[in-house]
């Protein structure tokens, strides 16, 4: 994977296939403490003690069509090249949490990529889950919640082409807005 | 100061597509529009799935063709990947491999608009993606 956007894009897909109505996506940049920290939040159905254990090994995954599951494999082994970690947990249903923290400054942290193209194409393809994705950085916050804007279009699909423009916009603008420099 | 695009400005979009949808009377059902499915697991993201993804939505609205566009999980022909499943009005589903953009309009301009075959394609054995 070229960028973070890509990985978040894959990642995004597990909370889907297990069935989540609510998944939370955050980005925390904080680089006064050398961190950078991605966190998915899914209701989804979640995964035992065990199978928490074999999801980073390559060679395991729930697929029938192939038999080597590499999103989360490949996501640690970025982070783990930064210094940085990745730690799961999950409940049979109750959901799963994901959660990968970069170094900050290290040279080999992927750089973060078009997190505005990942959102829409993700959020426009599952009109039926809700997503919150939480960006925060030392010069703000920008929350984006399709809860929010599914109710503002009312009778309008969130995958019209227009929406997805524009929900790439409006993310885009506010993280550049609160770009760390 | 640039504009910074915000949740106000949704508005304006809400009004200019709900013009667009009364003019079309919504007569298009997901039946009668092309229907395209991006593999889009590790292995197709890693080479280029997002930008074929993107690429499709944006020109099939430029072209003005009525069309589905959406995600879909590993078909198993990772080497192929970016792969793409085409399904026109009334036809059997086509998978096609090696996807970049340029193959992409390809598929648009012979396959979506007149039906003509194009190299690439992979013979498929199964009904459709999830029914396998």
């Amino acid at each position: 994977m070229k960028d973070l956007a890509l990985h978040i894009l894959d990642i995004l897909q597990n909370s889907v296939t297990a069935g989540s109505t609510l998944v939370e996506l955050s980005i925390d940049e904080i680089p006064a403490q050398d961190k950078y920290v991605l966190r998915f939040v899914d209701d989804g159905k979640g995964m035992d003690a065990k199978m928490v254990k074999q999801v980073t090994d390559p060679f395991f995954t729930t697929r029938t069509t192939r038999k080597v599951g590499l999103g989360l494999p490949l996501l640690k082994q970025n982070a783990e090249r930064t210094g940085g970690s990745m730690t799961i947990q999950s409940q049979p249903g109750r959901g799963t949490k994901v959660e990968v923290e970069f170094s900050f400054k290290h040279i080999d942290r992927l750089p973060t990529g078009n997190i505005a193209g990942t959102l829409a194409l993700t959020v426009s393809s599952y009109p039926e889950i809700d997503f919150i994705y939480t960006h925060s950085t030392p010069e703000g916050t920008f929350v984006f919640d399709t809860i929010e804007i599914k109710e503002k279009l009312e009778s309008i699909p969130i995958n019209d082409i227009e929406v997805i423009k524009f929900m790439k916009d409006l993310i885009h603008d506010n993280i550049e807005a609160i770009k760390s420099t | 100061m640039t504009k910074i695009t915000s949740l106000a400005d949704l508005k304006n979009i809400k009004a200019s597509v709900e013009a667009k949808m009364s003019l079309r009377e919504r007569s298009e059902t997901p039946d009668s529009m092309v229907q395209i499915r991006v593999a889009m697991a590790t292995c197709g993201i890693a080479s280029g799935a997002k930008i074929v993804m993107d690429y499709l939505i944006n020109e099939l609205d430029k072209r003005s063709i009525p069309a589905i566009v959406s995600q879909t999980g590993c078909m198993g022909y990772c080497y192929a990947e970016p792969t793409i499943e085409v399904t026109r009005p009334g036809h059997q589903p086509l998978v096609f491999g090696y996807v970049d953009s340029k193959k992409a309009d390809q598929i648009i301009e012979k396959y979506i608009k007149n039906g003509e075959l194009l190299d690439g394609i992979i013979p498929v054995n199964y009904e459709n993606i999830e029914g396998k």
